[in-house]
């Protein structure tokens, strides 16, 4: 323990930034998917069409009980299964991501839609606009616009739950960090070194929200 | 212009309008008044449809809000609506507020909506904000915008729901005087309101309503100077002494 050996991080930064932009380049991809998908999902929940709503519901409750690590596994074993050939580890794991976390933003998205009152589509609806119009031009921006620092903070959580994806051999940032660690028995200095880089960009994310909230109470 | 027939309305058993009857002429201007919950803001609101209605019909230039595959769009698009909050898009500038129906409903170019849009602005004495955000006007100034907005789609009718009841006091005398000018250009408006000076000074009829009921419905000057019913000269003795 005595004598630490912080050079190994810098030897093997290059293999470490490609782990980082793995679980980056996903994160962001999730995120993007999953607003989308969890927007359709909210707004299939809330359109008044029994089947529909009925179909998102169960969706959103289904998925919230299992936990993503199941998901990110069934992916990697179905999707090939279902279309006929491999997809590859990202793929699967970024359908996975999609399809899990969209839950998670369709109840943000919906407690979004339902924080814009009853009198904005009133204003829609007498002008002549229609359901579609005054969703896209009316009622999401606002939607969203409410809860972006609660996309902000899944937006971190989803990026921690990226570590999952060693379960599917893929090399983001933590399973680079493991690698390095166990190859150069170097097991504190490398955990010590992953742990300060998630700290450092979960706790700006974190900021980010912070003074997206405060900015917002003005 | 305006023809309701018989209107009811139930909130599952809650009946807030009973056998409404009334219409508004081409033209024409009339204020619907009441104490609080008896069914204005209900009763406005089937016109445009934005409430359906259990039975009863409701034609607006003879087409009819209430049949059961009505264009509805089409038919709010030529209506326009004034509400008590204003409801201005907050995230839209003023000229958006303005052009966005004009252009997604009507077709209108970006050039034209911005033409029509800066010309209604100037009629309501808001020129100068264009480039603003409804959170940073007065309350006056939002209700003539969102009347602006309005107006911008060319109604044939104008429906207003306390346009003046969320007014600072000092405010209320502005949205006011835009709205007798368009009754004396001959809009054709039906107005809930309790601001009785403007009903007298320019509603062709007063109706008075109570639990979801019409109880009069009366040329003006013969609904002030005379209420038949008790509930009316109850009415108009406590907003009138206020
Ligand atoms: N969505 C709703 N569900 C159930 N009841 C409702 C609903 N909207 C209105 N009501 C009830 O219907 C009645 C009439 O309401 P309405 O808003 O039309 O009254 P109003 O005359 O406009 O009153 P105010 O002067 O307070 O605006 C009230 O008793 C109200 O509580
Ligand atoms: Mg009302």
């Amino acid at each position: 323990m005595a004598d630490f050996d912080f050079n190994v991080i810098w030897s093997s930064l290059p293999f470490l930034w490609q782990g980082l932009q793995l679980s980056l380049w996903l994160t962001f991809l999730s995120i993007i998917g999953g607003i989308v998908l969890g927007t359709l999902l909210a707004l299939a929940r809330l359109s008044g069409i029994l089947p529909l709503s009925l179909i998102a519901a169960t969706y959103v409750n289904l998925i919230r009980s299992v936990p993503l690590i199941l998901v990110i596994f069934w992916f990697f074993f179905l999707v090939p299964l279902a279309i006929g050939r491999p997809i590859g580890s990202f793929y699967s794991a970024l359908i996975a991501f999609v399809l899990f976390e969209a839950a998670y933003y369709s109840e943000i998205m919906r407690a979004g839609i339902q924080s814009v009152k009853q009198g904005q589509v009133h204003a829609g609806q007498s002008t002549g606009l229609n359901y579609w119009q005054i969703q896209r031009y009316v009622v999401l921006p606002q939607a969203f616009r409410n809860m972006i620092p609660i996309l902000v903070t899944q937006g971190i959580i989803l990026f921690q739950d990226t570590s999952l994806v060693f379960v599917v051999s893929l090399r983001d940032f933590m399973t680079a960090s493991s690698i390095v660690a166990r190859t150069e028995g170097r097991l504190v200095e490398m955990y010590l070194f992953a742990a300060v880089v998630y700290f450092v960009i979960c706790f700006s994310g974190s900021m980010l929200v912070r003074s997206l909230k405060s900015r917002m109470s003005t | 212009m305006i023809s309701i027939e018989n209107i009811s309305k139930w909130y599952s058993d809650f009946r807030v309008l009973t056998d409404c009857t009334t219409s508004v002429k081409k033209g024409e201007v009339v204020v619907v008044c009441g104490p609080s919950g008896s069914g204005k803001s209900t009763l406005i609101k089937c016109v445009n449809g934005l409430e359906p209605v259990q039975e009863g019909r409701i034609t607006v230039d003879g087409d009819e809000v209430t049949a059961k595959h009505a264009n509805l769009t089409a038919l709010r698009s030529r209506i326009g609506m004034v509400f008590q909050h204003f409801e201005l898009y907050p995230h839209m500038s003023v000229l958006e507020n303005l052009c966005l129906a004009q252009e997604k409903v009507l077709g209108r170019s970006r050039s034209e909506a911005v033409a029509r849009a800066e010309k209604l602005l100037a009629r309501v004495g808001m020129a100068d904000h264009v480039k603003k955000y409804p959170s940073q006007l007065s309350g006056g100034q939002q209700q003539r915008i969102a009347i602006a907005r309005s107006l911008a789609m060319d109604p044939i009718a104008m429906l207003f729901d306390e346009p003046t009841s969320a007014l600072d006091p000092e405010m209320i005398k502005e949205v006011l005087d835009v709205m007798v000018e368009l009754a004396q250009e001959g809009m054709t408006m039906m107005v809930v309101t309790h601001e009785m000076g403007f009903a007298r000074k320019v509603a062709d009829r007063v109706i008075f309503m109570d639990e979801g009921a019409i109880i009069e419905d009366r040329p003006t000057t013969e609904f002030f100077d005379n209420p038949v019913s008790e509930r009316a000269k109850d009415f108009l003795s406590k907003i009138l002494n206020h």
